[in-house]
Parts: structure tokens; C-alpha cells; sequence
């Protein structure tokens, strides 16, 4: 059994790999990787995935910055409802049950991977 | 821009937002599209501008789950660092594997999810490798 270390190479190595690939964060991985592999409970896995993505997202948008595609504008007339939203989303996760956001993130997996293959 | 795009824009992101702190992703599964849909941005452009947003947004949500007891930062923090990694391992198998198999590929996390099925069971089943097998073998 790999140690807990290992394991942690392991989701940043998929992570990275999913995100070159399809253009997405990684928190789809990370979420279920950090659960599965590592035990944590529904909500830490969330808050942790969100921190890596922190890091994830800034390389990539670094690495597009330099060739020109980020329309900064645009990113915050997008963005600033978003950090309402998850403030609000955050918040709405404490008061439910943890069953609730495992069957919310199946259902957004299954969608977004349905949409996908479809497509 | 017109009105009904700026108002589909807020929307969306607001949207995004939720869907981000309620499940910890950065939200670019919406932030896509709807900078696709609304600013008629490229495919490159709207996924560039949408993982500038995301680090706005996965800082906020990151921070706040912090003050409820949800961040393990350093696990959060190695895992982030150590992704590049897996972009290098990413680019390349882009390059070399065939497009319907990426297609294929990208809905595993959902399949994996979907035959574990809740996490509290992988808990009771300490949450190992060996668990996860198990899991495997008991669900349908």
C-alpha cells in the first residue's frame, strides 16, 4: 500500500494530467481521490481540493497569460458573482447533510461526462 | 455586449459559484460555456479567462472552508504543487493517444464514483486501496 505521501503525489500527478487534458481544474479527481484514497470525510475533501486548485489554476492561467488569452475583464465580470456564490455554497454545505453533496457531486460528474462522450 | 449576455454572464458565474463551494471544483465546468455562449470568446480563450476567475474564486471558497474546519492546507497545497507533473504526463498522452479515448477516459471519475458509490462506506472501509476493491466487489 502506497504511503499517505505517495498517495498525495499520486492526486497531483492525475490532477494536473486531467487538467492538461481537459481543460478542467482537477477538483473532479481530487474530490473522489482525497476521499478513496486518503479517508477524508466529504466536506475537508472539498475545502483541500479547493486550496490545490488555488495553486492549479494559477500555473495555467500564468502559462495563458503569457500568450495573450486571458481577458482579465471578462474573468471578473464572471468571477465576482462567483465568490458570491461560493460563499454561499460554502455556507449552504455546512447545514447539509454530507449525503447531499456526494449525490451533487455524482450527479455534475455524470452530467458533465454524459455531455461530454455525447458530444 | 448586450444586456441579456451580461445578465447570462452574472448568472452563470453566480451559478458556478455555487456549484464550487458546494462541491469543491473551480467552477470552469460552467465558466466555459458561458463565456463561450455569452462574450463569444474561443474554446482557448474562455478556458484561459475562466482559470484566472477560478483562482479567485477556489481562494475565497478554500479560505472559507477553512474557518469550518474543511482545509488541510498542506495536503491541498502538495497536491496543487505537484500537478505540473501530471501536465507534462498529460500533454503528452493528448498527443499520442487517439480523441475518442480521451472522451472515454474523461468520464471515469464518474463511473469510479458511481460504483463506490457513497463515501461514508468508504470510510467504514478505512478508506484503503484494498477498500476501494472491495467496494468494488460488493456494489452491482
Amino acid at each position: 500500500m502506497p504511503s499517505r505521501r505517495l498517495r498525495l503525489v499520486g492526486i497531483g500527478t492525475a490532477a494536473g494530467a486531467f487538467s492538461a487534458l481537459f481543460g478542467v481544474g482537477g477538483g473532479t479527481v481530487i474530490v473522489p481521490l482525497l476521499i478513496f484514497w486518503l479517508a477524508y470525510e466529504d466536506r475537508e475533501a472539498t475545502g483541500t481540493s479547493l486550496a490545490a486548485i488555488v495553486v492549479i489554476a494559477a500555473l495555467g492561467a500564468g502559462a495563458h497569460a503569457l500568450y495573450g488569452n486571458v481577458d482579465p475583464l471578462a474573468g471578473l465580470l464572471i468571477g465576482a458573482p462567483a465568490v458570491a456564490g461560493v460563499l454561499a455554497g460554502t455556507a449552504l454545505q455546512q447545514r447539509l447533510p454530507e449525503r447531499f453533496v456526494s449525490t451533487a457531486f455524482a450527479v455534475l460528474l455524470v452530467t458533465s461526462a454524459t455531455v461530454l462522450v455525447l458530444s | 455586449m448586450e444586456a441579456t449576455d451580461l445578465i447570462g454572464l452574472l448568472v452563470i458565474g453566480g451559478a458556478a459559484g455555487v456549484v464550487s463551494g458546494l462541491v469543491g471544483v473551480g467552477g470552469g465546468v460552467l465558466f466555459v460555456p458561458g463565456l463561450v455562449l455569452f462574450l463569444e470568446q474561443t474554446q482557448v480563450e474562455a478556458e484561459a479567462t475562466s482559470l484566472f476567475a477560478v483562482v479567485g474564486v477556489a481562494a475565497v471558497g478554500a479560505y472559507r472552508q477553512g474557518g469550518y474546519g474543511n482545509l488541510r492546507l498542506r495536503d491541498g497545497l502538495l497536491v496543487g504543487v505537484l500537478s505540473p507533473l501530471g501536465v507534462v504526463v498529460g500533454t503528452v498522452v493528448a498527443n499520442e493517444a487517439p480523441e475518442r479515448a480521451l472522451q472515454i477516459l474523461r468520464s471515469a471519475p464518474a463511473v469510479l464514483r458511481l460504483s463506490l458509490g457513497a463515501p461514508g462506506d468508504a470510510q467504514r472501509r478505512g478508506g484503503s486501496i484494498r477498500g476501494l476493491e472491495r467496494g468494488v466487489m460488493f456494489r452491482p
